[in-house]
C-alpha cells in the first residue's frame, strides 16, 4: 500500500500538535492527505477537532523508538513544530539524513539558527521574520526591499 | 588551549578546576544568571550568561578562538545543536556531546557529531552485566566503550592471590595490562605473581567484564 503512490496519497508527519501543527494537520486532512500527528500530551490533540482523519501518535518525539512508530522511515514528508527549536532541529535531521525523507521542513523561532539548517539542507520556517515581514509590508507597504 | 563547556551541575564544575589547573583557558555557558554568579565567584573562568544554541552566544563566548566546546546539558537536542553551530559556523575542530537516551550516541554521530558520550549508557551495561563495582576502584571506557579500562583492588579473599599471571586462567579478549604495587607501577609478565592490595589495571571487551572479574574475585554477584 505504501509502494508506487501519488502525489495524492503522500505520506505526512507533523511533530507536535500545538497551534501551529495542529492547524496544519487539519488542513492536510481536508485537502485528504494522510496525515500522523505526534505529540507527547495527549491532551494537544483536541485542538484537531473532530472533522481531523488523520492519525494521532502519544509519544515523545525525541525518542527514536517514537519516530519509527509513526513510520518516520516512510514518510515523504515531515514538519517538526514542537515548542523548541532544538528538537525541532534534531528530529528533522534525524528524517532527512538518517531516513531520507524527500521533504522535511523545521519551525525556527530563533532566526539566528536559520542560516546553519538552511546550509545542512534541512528547510526552516520562521514566524518571527515572516510576521515582521508582513507587519512591515502592513505599515509602508512591500515596494521597500527588506 | 581554549575550551568552551556548557552546562551546568557537578560535572561542568570539576571538569573547569581540571582544565584550569593544567593551565587551560575555560569559558563556561550557563543560561541561569544565579548560577553563573556562583560559577564566577567559584573559578578562574570565564562566565558568558546565555542559551549557548543560539550563535551569538557562542561568539561572544570566543567560540571562533576555541580548540574545544564541551556540550554537557540535561538536554539531547541542545548539545546537538551546540556542537553543530560550533563546528559548522565557527569551525571548531573536537566538540564533544553527552547524550542521555542511550540511543542518541548512534544518531549523534550520523549527524556529523565526533565525541559522543553516554553515562547511561556505561552504567547499564555494569547492571545488565550484573557486575558488583565494589571491587572496582576505576573504570574507563575506551573509543565510546568498545573497549573497556578496569582497576581492580586485590584483596585477601581473592583465588589470585599468590599465583603467577602464567597461572590465572583468565577468557580471551583481556589482558592485565599494568599493576600498581604500593605506589610503584609494574608492567607484568607471565612470571609476575599477584600480591594482596595490589591493584590491576584490566583492559577487556565489554561483554567479558563479568568472566574476568569472575576470574579475578572468585564470584559474581
Amino acid at each position: 500500500m505504501m509502494n508506487n503512490r501519488n502525489k495524492n496519497d503522500e505520506y505526512i508527519v507533523i511533530v507536535g500538535c500545538g497551534r501551529l501543527g495542529s492547524h496544519l494537520a487539519r488542513l492536510l486532512s481536508k485537502a485528504r492527505k494522510s496525515v500522523v500527528v505526534i505529540d507527547k500530551n495527549e491532551g494537544a490533540f483536541h485542538r484537531l477537532g473532530d472533522d481531523f482523519s488523520g492519525f494521532t501518535i502519544e509519544a515523545d518525539a525525541i525518542e527514536i523508538d517514537s519516530l519509527l512508530q509513526a513510520k518516520i522511515n516512510k514518510a515523504d514528508v515531515v514538519v517538526t513544530t514542537t515548542n523548541d527549536d532544538n528538537t525541532n532541529i534534531l528530529i528533522a535531521q534525524i528524517a532527512k539524513i538518517i531516513y531520507k525523507v524527500p521533504k522535511v521542513i523545521a519551525r525556527l523561532f530563533e532566526p539566528s539558527r536559520q542560516q546553519v539548517y538552511e546550509e545542512l539542507g534541512i528547510e526552516t520556517l520562521c514566524p518571527t521574520i515572516l510576521s515582521a515581514i508582513e507587519l512591515k509590508n502592513i505599515i509602508v507597504g512591500d515596494k521597500m526591499e527588506v | 588551549m581554549n575550551i568552551i563547556i556548557v552546562g551546568g551541575g557537578k560535572q561542568v564544575h570539576f571538569l573547569t578546576k581540571s582544565f584550569v589547573s593544567k593551565g587551560y583557558n575555560v569559558t563556561i555557558i550557563n543560561n541561569n544568571e544565579e548560577y553563573c554568579k556562583k560559577l564566577a565567584r567559584m573559578h578562574r573562568a570565564n562566565i558568558v550568561l546565555g542559551d549557548a544554541t543560539t550563535p551569538y552566544i557562542l561568539e561572544d563566548a570566543g567560540a571562533a578562538y576555541s580548540e574545544m566546546v564541551i556540550a554537557l546539558t540535561t538536554d539531547d537536542p541542545d548539545n546537538l545543536v551546540i556542537c553543530q553551530i560550533a563546528e559548522k559556523i565557527f569551525k571548531v575542530r573536537k566538540t564533544f556531546a553527552m547524550v542521555n537516551d542511550p540511543k542518541n550516541i548512534e544518531i549523534f554521530r550520523k549527524l556529523g557529531v565526533q565525541n559522543v558520550i553516554s553515562t547511561a549508557d556505561i552504567i547499564s551495561s555494569f547492571i545488565e552485566q550484573k557486575i558488583s563495582v565494589d571491587d572496582i576502584t576505576n573504570l574507563f571506557p575506551i573509543e565510546e566503550g568498545k573497549v573497556a579500562a578496569m582497576e581492580i583492588e586485590i584483596n585477601e579473599q581473592f583465588p589470585v592471590v599468590g599465583q603467577s599471571l602464567s597461572q590465572i586462567n583468565l577468557p580471551k579478549d583481556t589482558i592485565i595490562g599494568c599493576m600498581i604495587r604500593k605506589n610503584e607501577p609494574i608492567i607484568p609478565r607471565g612470571d609476575t605473581v599477584i600480591k594482596e592490595q595490589d591493584k590491576l589495571i584490566i583492559l577487556c571487551l565489554p561483554m567479558i567484564q563479568s568472566e574476568v572479574l569472575k576470574v579475578i574475585r572468585g564470584r559474581i554477584d
